[in-house]
Order: structure tokens, then sequence, then C-alpha cells
């Protein structure tokens, strides 16, 4: 039995006074999509971040690939990091570097300096979130924001992540570019058996990605399963979440996209 | 390295017969590849072109292990290739992908060298063409304040005045005091040679209180708020901001440059006037501990030595000093494209630019003022 690609052991987080999470315990199995919902101020992302290493968790530990997160030397540690990527919500590019270096800088800090090697592999890399080699040598400041997402997530996949973590993946896109970064990501989850960890408003996205939803509420996780058993769950967050006039209707157009 | 119970990937010739066949086995993995890559791609190097490959032991098999494949095999299949079904998908990822390239970059020739020096020639034009507008811009708003007195952003100034004023005490306390307790001492003990010790008063006065005084304080001003200024409002370009100041129907130059060049205008002649005074305390004291001169003599020396219409000339200095480090701050700050890239290096052309019209300005002044404020 392999380890889980992220375990939560009794992960509590605060604030100042306040207690964003208490005593979270969740297990992503290998080959998932789960994604993380919540109202405003649940600390979603803040979860998202700890699994990453950028916060410590008050209380209760991270476990990455069956290892915990700050666990062992300096080397294992930077080889767990690289077995994950994230995108981020803004993209979060290097702006001083052209797309082709933003793609290249993670495979260049691994050690690849064969130039010819490099070069596919930025391609290739390009060539699967749908861009061409026309845009390589743009500069981020000159891509629209679809654009962006698509070369932050090149960036996230150039080291063959296990692991992909996603921060709003589809805010501030259009519907029709939100569908497409979701087809996006749902073809490469399919060819590279990725496990996916997403944090989403939208319904649509949830709905045609995820194969289990985790739903955060009151600082712990209120239910975490396929989208059909959370849907039957009787609380009122969830209710209001999945069951309102709006979120039916976005929930349709998600499973129809997946 | 720990595998974690993965199979490392390996790499076997089958000679039979005339012909030899690659087996290939394990996780062909960046994560195991990249430590054994050196070794691996002499491996592949030293085998001939006629090899059956044979992949059927593959466990796992990325993008770059493919890669490093596809590579060698010249970007096609070799002939008698086994493949297993699951690993069809990314050989036809890089199939599809082809022998793409990346536009090539143009060759240096000979009149770039010639074009560069053009466009640098332009872009000093259009710097100038915009610093201009930037003054016309604050002249016409200074006449729209003049005439309706609510609008001024009085907040601002004093925020800003506060900032640029208040806030640079210390560090020009220090290091006005520093460079008098030098320069006192150095020229002490040159004039103790020539027992002129009592002169020692009139250099540091001229010295300090009409050249060194409004130009070091300008430098330092220069490095502190100039930065700090052209930071912010580049900034808040790059956060949208000032687009937003913009919609709700208020002038970037009356709520943003005007405060900034009014505070710095206002408080340059006061921290000239501060940093002067501290590099004289401090050349006093030096003076005393080397030379022996109280400070008694020393203040009643220094009026009869130095006429106050020097220090009249040395707080001009400082106010035009402020305007011109304010001005030219702003000007590089609504310069600033959305990146950091284009932050950083307007920051730098901001403080560079900055001392270096101070500078060239200090010379206009002591050719314009020969005549004022000098014995004869």
């Amino acid at each position: 039995m392999p380890a889980y690609p992220v375990e939560l052991c009794g992960v509590s987080t605060r604030f100042g006074h306040a207690w964003v999470h208490r005593n979270i315990d969740l297990a992503v199995p290998a080959g998932e999509v789960v994604a993380l919902v919540g109202g405003s101020g649940t600390g979603k992302t803040t979860l998202l971040r700890q699994v990453v290493g950028l916060l410590q968790p008050a209380e209760g530990e991270v476990r990455l690939f069956g290892e915990p997160l700050a666990g062992g030397s300096r080397a294992d540690q930077l080889a767990r990091r690289r077995r994950l990527g994230m995108l981020f919500q803004q993209g979060a590019l290097f702006s001083a570097l052209n797309v082709f270096a933003n793609v290249a800088f993670p495979l260049r800090e691994f050690g690849i300096r064969d130039e010819g090697m490099l070069r596919d592999l930025v391609l290739l890399k390009l060539a699967m979130v749908e861009l061409g080699p026309e845009v390589a040598l743009r500069m981020p400041a000159e891509l629209s924001g679809g654009m962006v997402k698509r070369v932050a997530l090149a960036r996230a996949l150039a080291l063959e992540p296990e692991l992909l973590l996603l921060d709003e993946p589809t805010a501030g896109l259009d519907p029709d570019r939100s569908a497409g970064f979701v087809r996006l990501i749902r073809a490469l989850h399919k060819a590279l058996g990725l496990t996916v960890i997403l944090v989403t408003h939208d319904l649509d996205t949830l709905a045609a990605l995820a194969t289990r939803v985790a739903v955060l509420s009151e600082g712990r996780i209120l239910a975490f399963g396929p989208l059909d058993e959370i849907m039957r769950v009787p609380d009122p967050f969830i209710e209001r979440f999945f069951h309102g006039e709006r979120s039916q209707a976005a929930l349709a157009r998600g499973r129809e996209l997946g | 390295m720990a595998s974690g119970g993965r199979p490392l990937p390996t790499l076997q010739v089958e000679a039979t017969g005339a012909a030899a066949t690659v087996r290939l086995a394990g996780d062909w993995t960046l994560r195991f590849l990249g430590p054994r890559l050196d070794e691996l791609q002499g491996r592949l190097r030293a085998l001939g072109g006629e090899a059956g490959w044979d992949l059927s032991g593959v466990s796992r098999l990325d993008s770059f292990g493919a890669m490093l494949l596809w590579r060698h095999w010249g970007r096609r299949r070799p002939v008698g290739l086994v493949l297993p079904a699951e690993l069809e998908g990314v050989f036809g990822r890089l199939a599809e992908l082809g022998d793409t390239r990346l536009e090539a970059r143009a060759p240096y020739r000979f009149f770039d060298g010639t074009a560069q020096v053009g466009r640098a020639v332009f872009g000093f034009g259009r710097h100038l063409l915009q610093f201009v507008a930037l003054v016309g811009q604050l002249c016409l708003d200074l006449a729209y304040l003049l005439r309706y007195r609510g609008h001024w952003p009085l907040l601002e100034i004093s925020a800003n005045f506060y900032k640029v004023g208040v806030q640079a005490m210390p560090v020009t306390a220090l290091v006005g005091f520093l460079i008098g307790v030098v320069l006192s001492y150095l020229s002490a003990l040159q004039l103790q040679l020539f027992g002129a010790d009592v002169f020692i008063v009139n250099i540091l006065g001229f010295g300090i209180i009409r050249e060194l005084g409004p130009v070091l304080v300008a430098v330092l001003v220069a490095g502190r708020s100039g930065s700090a200024m052209t930071a912010q409002i580049g900034v808040m370009r790059v956060t949208e901001e000032i687009d937003a100041l913009t919609t709700m129907g208020i002038s970037r130059y009356v709520r943003l440059v005007l405060p900034k060049v009014v505070a710095l205008t206002l408080a340059m002649p006061l921290v000239t006037l501060w940093g002067s005074s501290m590099a004289l305390f401090g050349g006093m004291v030096a003076a005393n501990l080397q030379l022996g001169l109280s400070f008694d003599f020393f203040l009643n020396a220094l009026p009869r030595a130095v006429p106050a219409v020097n220090l009249l000339i040395g707080l001009s200095k400082g106010a035009v000093f402020g305007l011109l480090i304010a001005l030219v701050a702003c000007h590089f700050g609504l310069r600033v494209r959305p990146n950091t890239e284009s932050l950083s290096a307007n920051t730098t052309a901001s403080v560079v630019s900055s001392i270096t019209v101070v500078i060239l300005v200090d010379a206009v002044f002591a050719i314009a003022t020969r005549s004022i404020g000098l014995p004869r």
C-alpha cells in the first residue's frame, strides 16, 4: 500500500487569537483530484499553503508522500519539494524572465545544462498547455490572464511532479477560457496520472474536475467524499453552497464539461 | 537519495547475433534519472544506431525520460521498438510536437551599435519631453489650485513633509557630524604646519555652509526619499491604484506628485540647515581637540569669516535640490511599467539621475554666485 501523497494529521491553525482550523485530518489518495471548498475566510488557501510548507501549522503535522514535510536532511526536503508543483492564483511568473526562461528555470535549478534538451523540454511543456513556440520569447507582462495561467501551469509541470496544487485555477478567466483550462487540467491529469488538490469557488470547475470534495466549514472538514455523496449530507452550509438555483445550474454546466 | 521502494532505471544491452537489443527497465522519470543523467547519457551515446529497443520492463516513463530517448532516436521511432500500450501516449505527444524551433535571435551586426546609440539618443529625448510635460502639468495644476483653495492636498503635503524632513534628521545628523569631524581633522593637520590654525573657521564655514552641506544632504535625501518616492508611485502603478484614483476623477499629479514636490522643496532647506549645523558642530569638536580652539572663539569668528549671504545661498540650493529630486523621482515613478524589472530599473535610474542632476545644478550655482559672498 503506497503512502498517501498528502496527509494532514490533526492540523490546527491560529492567526493571532482566532483559530482558523481545528484538528483537521485529511488523507488524499494518489491519483485523485480533491477540491477544497468552503466559504470566504475558512482558510482554504491557508491549508494549501501549509501543504507546500509556506506556512507552519500551529499544531499537527503535514506529511507528503508518507514523510513529514520538514523531516530529513536539506537534500531530502529539496527532493520532496521537487515532487510537487503549485499553480498560484496570479500565476506568480518571474516578471524579469521571459516565458521560456520561466519554464526552464526549475529545470536549470534541477541541474539540466544541455541547452538542446532544455529547449525541447520547455517547448514540450508549452505544447502540453496548448501554447506554441511563438509565445516563448514574450515577457509575462505581455501575456493575457489566461496565458499567464497556462505558462504558470507549464512551469509547475516542468519537474514532472506527482502532486499538483492549484489555487483558484479558473479565477479571473472568462467562462470560455475557464472551460478550456478545466479541460486542459483534466487531460493532463489523465495523461500524467497526477494527484491534484485544488481550491476553488467555481462550482463549474468543481463539478468538472473533482473526483472528491472536502468541505471546510467552521475550522474543520465537514465532509469528504465524491460530489454526489457530499450533496446528500444534511448541513445548512452544504444546503446553501450546493443546492441554490445558481449552484445547481453551475454544477450541471460543469458535469457537462466533465 | 532513497528510492522509496521504486525501481531504479536500468539499461541493458543484449547482443543476439548481429543485432543488439537494448532493454530498459525501472522508473524512467526525472526524479531517478536526474542523479544518473551523465552516466546514462554516456551509455546511450556508446550504443550503435542499429539496436532494437525493448521498453516492456519500464514501470514508469515521464516526458523527461521519453524526451531523453526520443532525442537519442533522432526524433522518430526506431525500427523494432517494443512499446507497452500504456506508454504510447507519451511518445504520441512527442511525435505531435515534431521539430518545432524557437525563433532564432538575429545575429549582432556592425550597424546595430549605431542603432543602439540612436535609440539611446531618442530615449533621452523622450525623457526630456516627459519631464517637461510633468513640470508643465504641475504648473497647470498649481494655477488651478490657486483658484480653488479648498483642493490643496494639505494632509498629503504634511505627511510627506514628516517623512522626508523629520524622519531624515537622525541620519543627516550622524553623517553631517562625522563629515565635519573628518574635514576639520584633516584640514587642521595641514594648517598646523603653517601656523594658520584660526583659518580652520573659514575653511569649515565656507566649505560646509555654502557647498558641502547642501550637496551632502541632497545626496542623502536622493538615496533615501527619492528612491522611496519612485518605488511608491511605481508600486501604485503596478497595483493599478493610480488608475483607481483617475477613475474617481482625482488627478495623480495633484494627489501624488504635487505633495511630494512641495514637501521636499520646503523640507530640504530645513534639513540642509540641520545637516550643516551638525557638520559645523562636528568640525568644532575636532578643532577643539586637535587645535585647542575654544567653542566660544569658533562661534564668534564664524560670522566674521563667512558673510550671512552664504547661508542664504546654501539654503536656496537646498530648496532647488529638493525640487529637482522630487521631480526626477516622480518622473521615474510614473514611467514604471507593471513588472518588477521595470520597478527596480526605474528606482535605480531615479537615484542615479537625481544625484547627477544635483551635482550639475550645483556647478551652475557655483558659477552663477561666484561674485556673491566671497571675500576679495
